[in-house]
């Protein structure tokens, strides 16, 4: 399979600006329906919302090709909204409906989709990374020069498991990008209470790779340093950590009273909502107008109109069929 | 069973917080160390409060790091301590199995008896919230294989009250599984605290017809479908193991003596569980005593899946049980 050429250097042309822009506010307002659905129990089991943390996935994955790989955590929409998973699968599948994504199988911390080369939803902080070190690890096997960037939180740096796969990757040279999401709380737990050494880039390093923390609330920022890490290991130098640093304005999950952080931090942190900031931008630099931000909005709102039509109309799976995918099914030899 | 004084309403939930809570005041020995117990307020809400009464030392938030503070706990009670260790999910211990299995299991052999390990680990198990295939095992019947560790599966409020005292008692590891679905369970429990066994199990039902010999999240159904049979003028005796480890065969074969008819209802897998364990038992024990082979219902043998209907299908439910006793005194009932 011949690689795709690498994405083009970040610009800031109208048409990609707008698309970026775009990209954010799919998550936004996709997750904000999501939250209503849970409310409305049309949703159920963990929601986790990504709310706040949109320009590290839409920055980031604007480096990868078609070709590369994306392993995610439980709060995974936005990666797979971008990705370009379709929201109605998405939607579908949080639905519970066999038309979703993973059949119905797996909900919102579960979505996979081989398409896109998106490898799940890992629920265990931590157990996708192991799975993105051996996805690298094929790849060099078999000569491909490809990406397989490792979304995960900072929690997860905590972890026996990160050591032990920045290290293999390290040690093998793996074509892995670590993109930590730092938004400094591991469910109630802040990072200066799990972490003795608190740069995480600093660990990451420890094991001689390149690690740079990013502006996580800056797109243009994201994406800047998305493409010039996964250069480097397109490349074959190794693996990359990229530490984004970010905030989720929302609860950890549905049944979060965040008794663990005060109400004006998040204020605080809603003054750089990556979306305000990204629009303010773009208008100084006369980039875009009202128009272009009503236009995005109303397509959003279709296409998320459309993805709700398309779950409440989704169909249930058999229940005779539960017992599928438990072992992959071969035809008769 | 004394119900001589007053009794109060409470919580599941809140009658393990009591008898964390009293532990604490007791036993200058005793702390509480876990995931998100302190500023969280718990992931189940368990531990809230205690970080404010009992302070930062003896209330420790631990960073996401399931071995390590496992295999602290276990250090801990070595060195003279009496952890109890909160694992958020059974699903989550699977990272700190080498420390329960490798370690609290075998350092008491190992030494030849002179190192026991007095520590206490809480676990949420179980299925029923749509959390999907990683969040939603019950491997408690697994954790029974184990020689050295005791397995409680407590299903009442008297001992969910009752239970960790005596844990903390005992000189060995144990593990105390708790159902998720039992935490907002509410009902009346004698104020005056009572420490209970944990070697016994208790019949919850007497009947003559039939056994209904269960544990934890399925005790309520089992009670259920019992109810549901006595319409039918079939007397089922409903069994409550509590302890899965060691497991009260005397109990077991007496119940069968009784009523010569057994169901053993288990929200784990079949292959190999702690059902398997219960029918071989019987089958070695009380063989002659039996009109009929053993019944199980189980789960189906599948990761859990989100979608709702899915997950019902796949576990044990009240309609089932009574089929499956129907079924079996349709012949001769
Ligand atoms: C091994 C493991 N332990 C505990 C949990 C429960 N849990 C789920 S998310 C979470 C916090 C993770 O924080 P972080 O890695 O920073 O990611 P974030 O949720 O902030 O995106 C915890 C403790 C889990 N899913 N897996």
């Amino acid at each position: 399979m011949a690689p795709e050429a690498a994405p083009a250097q970040p610009t800031l042309e109208r048409a990609h600006v707008l698309h970026l822009l775009r990209q954010m506010m799919r998550i936004r307002r996709f997750e904000e329906k999501c939250a209503e659905l849970y409310t409305a129990s049309k949703i159920r089991g963990f929601l986790h919302l990504y709310i706040g943390e949109e320009a590290v996935a839409v920055g980031a994955i604007q480096a990868l090709t078609s070709d590369d790989a994306i392993v995610a955590t439980y709060r995974e929409h936005g990666h797979a909204l971008v990705r370009g998973i379709p929201a109605s699968a998405i939607m579908a599948e949080m639905y519970g409906k066999q038309e979703g994504c993973s059949r119905g199988r797996g909900g919102s911390m579960h979505i996979f989709d081989a398409a896109t080369r998106f490898y799940g939803g890992n629920a265990i902080v931590g157990g996708g990374l192991p799975i993105a070190v051996g996805l690298a690890l094929a790849d060099k096997l078999q000569g491909r020069s490809r990406v397989n960037a490792c979304f995960f939180g900072e929690g997860a740096v905590a972890e026996g498991e990160f050591h032990e796969c920045v290290n293999l990757a390290a040690l093998w040279k793996l074509p892995v990008l670590f993109c930590c999401e730092n938004n400094l709380y591991a469910m109630g737990t802040a990072l200066k209470r799990s972490e003795s050494e608190t740069d995480l880039c600093l660990k990451a390093g420890s094991y001689e790779i390149a690690a740079w923390p990013v502006d996580g609330m800056d797109v243009l920022a994201c994406e800047e340093a998305a493409h010039r890490a996964a250069l480097e290991v397109r490349a074959g130098g190794g693996p990359c950590f990229l530490e984004f640093r970010t905030y989720r304005f929302r609860a950890h999950s549905m049944y979060d009273p965040q008794l663990y952080r005060d109400k004006r931090e998040v204020e605080e942190w809603k003054l750089r909502d990556p979306i305000a900031l990204f629009q303010t931008r773009l208008r100084e630099r006369s980039l875009i107008n009202d128009d272009d931000v009503k236009q995005i909005e109303d397509e959003v709102a279709a296409e998320i109109a459309h993805a709700i039509e398309f779950a409440e109309a989704g169909t249930l799976e058999p229940a005779g069929e539960l017992t599928k995918f438990v072992y992959s099914e071969r035809p008769r030899s | 069973m004394t119900t001589s004084g007053q009794t109060v309403r409470i919580t599941y939930r809140e009658a393990i917080r009591q008898a964390i809570r009293e532990a604490l005041q007791r036993d200058p020995r005793v702390f509480v160390m876990g995931e998100d117990v302190g500023r969280y307020g718990g992931c189940y809400a368990v531990t809230k409060g205690l970080l404010e009464e009992f302070g930062p030392e003896r209330i420790r938030d631990t960073p996401l790091s399931e071995s390590a503070f496992v295999g602290a706990g276990i250090g801990a009670a070595l060195g003279g301590m009496r952890p109890i260790v909160e694992i958020m999910t059974v699903n989550f211990s699977l990272l700190a199995l080498d420390q329960i299995v490798n370690n609290a299991a075998t350092i008491l052999h190992m030494s030849g008896g002179q190192f026991n390990i007095p520590i206490v680990i809480r676990l949420t198990t179980g299925a029923g919230r749509q959390l999907a295939a990683q969040h939603s095992h019950s491997l408690e019947g697994w954790y029974a294989h184990i020689p050295g560790i005791k397995v409680l599966t407590p299903a009442t409020l008297e001992d969910a009250r009752g239970m960790l005292w005596t844990a903390l008692e005992d000189p060995d590891p144990v593990l105390i599984f708790e159902h998720g679905t039992l935490y907002n369970a509410e009902g009346d429990l004698a104020a005056e605290a009572v420490a209970v066994n944990i070697g016994q199990a208790a019949i919850r039902r007497p009947g003559s017809d039939v056994s209904l010999i269960t544990y934890g999240g399925t005790l309520d159904k089992s009670l259920q479908a019992a109810e549901q049979l006595a319409a039918e003028k079939i007397d089922a005796e409903v069994v409550d193991l509590r302890t899965l480890r060691p497991l009260d065969t005397a109990t077991i074969l007496d119940s069968v003596a009784r009523t010569h008819r057994a169901v053993i209802i288990d929200e784990g897998w079949r292959s190999g569980s702690i059902s398997a364990e219960i029918s071989a038992r019987i089958m070695e024990g009380a063989f002659y005593e039996l009109d009929l082979p053993v019944a199980r219902v189980c789960s189906a043998e599948v990761p859990m899946p989100y979608a709702k209907h899915m997950e019902e299908a796949a576990l044990p439910q009240v309609a089932t049980i009574v089929e499956t006793v129907r079924r079996m005194l349709g012949g001769n009932g």
